[in-house]
């Protein structure tokens, strides 16, 4: 009997658990209330699933436990009962899945026009590129990271030179305007994670991936790594700031690009070495 | 139509080969050490898999006292944790689940439940065993090797795995890891070969494949699916050993490590992925098949009424053995892969919800109208169901590409897969082991002991994972040492992570009185006689218990039966074993 009234609690306790307890997702801040509204969906037709099979097996072991004289019914098959559920569960799968998948053709689907970003990943940072003047980012490659190019940017490449960087600082976005981000690292795999925006996606080095969102409020948000890139896992934060368009261009306007920070770390790098040569 | 049940009147069929000439132990070492004998193996294995079992059991509660009080215990340094993390879902996954299942279950029941001997070639079976162990030493080994075991997560991804980032990643710790598998996945195909071919050949007379119990069903379907999976890892193994020790990039682009160019270049991180998760996916089926097998048997030997709908049964295990070699992508949804597989891997991983549901219908519709004996093993599987269906349920959620996209990477799949893989299976172990631990030692498991033992760990695993799930859904992100601040998620988050810690200490804390109990009774259990449970299936029948070497005396066990003559009516007693040739109720018609 023990078993009947647990079973019972344990379903009426998840269910309000899941109804009262204060750990919910934080308030979205991107375009992807329709995975919200999946989650959602999901959640009624599993909820009522795991609430019925529950209470359908305390009910049994209530009625159907032994007792002196009980005897079991002998009924190996039920072609139509079987064939009842199955259709029944089929119909159930089918109604989360088709939602599901026409939000991730949106999810996937980058529309025209949408702004790009790139975020680099680095053991344990983050460093962000934006298109210059010219509007097109410059080609990169690992092979030419160096102290000076952390983000391993051609130097040949004209698109390259009016690149906007951004090391280990934080990245600004205009609001209400689509971003496809283009992500990259350079050493180990990362992912590039912002709880309110609900979309996220792997950093693999030697490739770039992407996904893309609009971000519909405004407000400074944190970035976290979501795969495992080592020790420094944990520590690898960054900031995204949702900003008005006016704030948005005052920020980009204070960026420096490629060829101003060449510029200044070639003028700077030999006095350093000239101060580190007198040291000793 | 095949007719599962009794089969009087049908010719008995002529054995197909002559009774096989066992070898002989001599000396108490090739009896009980270097064995040949199924069981004794199986013993072996089990002891074995327990025993690594109870240090990912250690490592669990060290995870858990960093999650649950941060800052409080300084010998959880980050790199400890990640050490931990590690090697606790690796032993688990492979070395406890795996190895308890195929070599611990599979080698004990397989011959009993289909009447044979032994396994077919009883040497290559000890020899897996020893290899396995060979595994586990090499395992254990990591522990203690300079720079200690690897720290890359259980999936092992490269590059982090073998860089100078991850503890264990220019030391040991990757490469006896790599090695570890490469001799574990040596050592099982050997075992693997043999239950399946036991299985194929090895069968009684009579036991045809539409009688055999659901136990042997889900342990065959499952030893199949791993001799066709464990393939992909071993290679990723090799190639990563590669990679770490010869220089090859197979899975290594062009990398800077720390502001320093490495000599990679041209390797896929994401093939070794597909190649990691084409084994991994099934993997979960690996485990998770026997368990469905085994507690269909708990379910109908102690509800004493017929499996329902056993045809069905054997089909659903077969089409999930199969299914689940098309859905490992899922696990890769933000991976970087093509977007477009998307939709192919989560219709398929869908698809795979329907055969599954399945079988919980017909769990719960053998329980309706039965005669229900809450017995340790009953109450077991009733547990296994709850944990079951919540945790395949989240399923749904992560196995829907875009729902998977917030989700993914947070302690919601963490706690969906401890649900799934870990606490439902582990409850059908227990279940079982209370259930054959009779047969094996001749004496009951004692009844208090198990009871405590049951509704902590049934209880307070259901409490330490469904709230998990919420942690995750608020967004903390899984394999971090600490949060640290986070303006996403309410402060009251770390009372629930305080919480879920307290519960797995004393979750932890129950199974060592299973331990307890298992050494406890052996001397002073309960006799059991030969058949306590009153159950149909063979190795209930045995003339000796334990069975002896060679299981069945002088003559071999005839079939004349399914496995699931349970409360027959008009039959004298509540069941009628595989081996009575008394007819049942002959004309019973499958379809009503």
């Amino acid at each position: 009997m023990a078993v009947v009234v647990i079973l019972v609690l344990l379903a009426l306790g998840s269910v309000l658990f899941h109804v009262f307890s204060p750990w919910w997702w934080t308030p979205i801040a991107s375009n992807w209330s329709f995975i919200d509204n999946t989650i959602i969906i999901t959640f009624w037709i599993t909820g009522f699933a795991f609430v019925a099979v529950v209470l359908f097996m305390a009910y049994c072991v209530l009625r159907f436990r032994h007792r002196p004289g009980n005897t079991a019914d002998y009924e190996p098959e039920n072609r139509r009962l079987e064939s009842w559920l199955a259709t029944g569960t089929t119909l159930g799968v089918a109604a989360m899945l088709t939602p599901g998948l026409f939000v991730w053709n949106q999810f996937i689907t980058v529309p025209d026009g949408a702004a790009e970003v790139e975020v680099v990943g680095q053991q344990w940072l983050w460093n962000f590129r934006l298109p210059g003047a010219d509007g097109k980012l410059g080609m990169t490659d690992a092979r030419d990271v160096t102290p000076e190019n952390a983000l391993g940017l051609n130097r040949n490449d004209a698109a390259s030179l009016d690149d906007l960087i951004i090391e280990g600082g934080e990245l600004h976005l205009p609001i209400g305007k689509p971003v496809k981000v283009l992500l990259r690292s350079v050493d180990v795999l990362h992912d590039f994670y912002v709880p309110e925006f609900r979309a996220k996606m792997d950093m693999v080095p030697g490739m770039i991936t992407y996904f893309w969102f609009t971000p519909t409020r405004t407000g400074t948000f944190e970035i976290l790594c979501a795969e495992l890139c080592g020790v420094g896992h944990p520590q690898m934060r960054g900031t995204v700031v949702v900003d008005t368009e006016e704030d948005y261009q005052a920020w980009l306007a204070e960026q420096q690009t490629f060829s101003q920070l060449t510029a200044s770390s070639e003028t700077r790098s030999p006095a350093t070495a000239t101060a580190a040569a007198t040291a000793q | 139509m095949v007719d599962v049940r009794s089969g009087i009147g049908e010719a008995l069929p002529p054995p197909e080969v002559e009774d096989v000439e066992l070898y002989h132990p001599h000396s108490w070492w090739t009896r009980y050490v270097f064995s040949q004998d199924a069981k004794i193996i199986a013993i072996q294995y089990a002891t074995t898999a327990i025993a690594i079992g109870m240090v990912a059991l250690v490592l669990s509660w060290l995870i858990r006292l960093q999650l649950g009080f941060p800052n409080t215990f300084q010998f959880v340094s980050p790199e400890a944790y990640y050490q931990f993390i590690t090697m606790h879902g690796m032993i688990m996954v492979i070395y406890l689940l795996t190895a308890l299942f195929l070599g611990g279950f599979g080698n004990y029941l397989i011959p009993l439940m289909v009447g044979a001997r032994d396994m077919v070639f009883p040497y290559a079976n000890m020899l897996s065993y020893w290899i396995y162990l060979l595994a586990v030493l090499v395992l254990v080994a990591s522990f203690f090797a300079p720079g200690g075991p690897t720290g890359a997560g259980w999936t092992l991804y490269p590059p982090q795995a073998v860089l100078s980032g991850t503890p264990g990643g220019r030391d040991w710790g990757i490469i006896l890891m790599l090695s570890s598998l490469i001799i574990f996945i040596i050592g099982f195909t050997m075992g693997g070969l043999n239950y399946v071919v036991t299985v194929l050949q090895g069968r009684a007379r009579g036991m045809t494949l539409m009688r055999m119990p659901l136990t042997v069903w889900g342990i065959f379907t499952a030893t199949v699916m791993a001799l066709l999976a464990f393939p992909a890892l071993f290679v990723a193994c090799v190639m990563m050993l590669f990679d770490r020790l010869l220089g090859t990039s197979f899975f290594m682009p062009a990398i800077v490590e720390m502001g320093e160019q490495l000599q990679y270049g041209g390797g896929s991180p994401i093939l070794f992925q597909h190649l990691f998760w084409f084994f991994g996916h099934p993997e979960v089926y690996i485990v998770a098949l026997p368990a469905f097998g085994i507690v269909s048997d708990l379910i109908s030997t102690h509800a004493r009424k017929n499996i329902f709908g056993y045809r069905m049964m054997v089909w659903a295990i077969v089409i999930i053995g199969a299914l689940s070699f098309i859905v490992w992508a899922h696990h890769m949804y933000v991976s970087g892969m093509n977007p477009y597989f998307g939709f192919f891997f989560a219709t398929t991983t869908l698809i795979i919800a329907v055969p599954t549901a399945i079988k919980v219908y017909n769990w719960v519709l053998t329980l309706w109208r039965g005669n229900i004996h809450l017995t340790l093993p009953m109450l077991f599987a009733l547990a296994f169901i709850v944990t079951f269906v919540n945790g395949g349920l989240t399923g749904l959620f992560l196995g829907n590409v875009v729902v998977d996209v917030p989700l993914s990477d947070t302690m919601f799949v963490v706690a969906h897969f401890h649900m799934v893989m870990g606490v439902a299976p582990i409850l059908v172990i227990f279940g079982a082991i209370y259930h054959w631990y009779p047969k094996i030692t001749g004496r009951m498991l004692n009844e208090t002991l198990g009871q405590i033992h049951f509704w902590v760990t049934f209880v307070g695993a259901y409490a330490i994972f469904f709230p998990m799930h919420y942690v995750g859904l608020a967004g903390v992100p899984r394999r971090y040492h600490e949060l640290g601040e986070a303006a996403f998620v309410p402060e009251s988050i770390n009372d629930l992570n305080a919480f879920i810690s307290i519960m797995a200490l004393i979750v932890g804390a129950a199974q060592i009185l299973f331990l307890f109990n298992l050494v406890w009774s052996l001397r002073h259990g309960r006799e059991a006689g030969g058949n306590p449970w009153r159950a149909t299936t063979l190795e209930w029948q045995t003339p000796e218990t334990p069975p002896p070497h060679g299981n069945w005396g002088k003559e071999l066990p005839v079939v004349y039966r399914w496995a699931y003559d349970y409360s027959v009516p008009g039959a004298p007693e509540d069941f009628i074993p595989q081996n009575h040739p008394t007819p049942g109720r002959v004309s019973h018609e499958a379809a009503p």
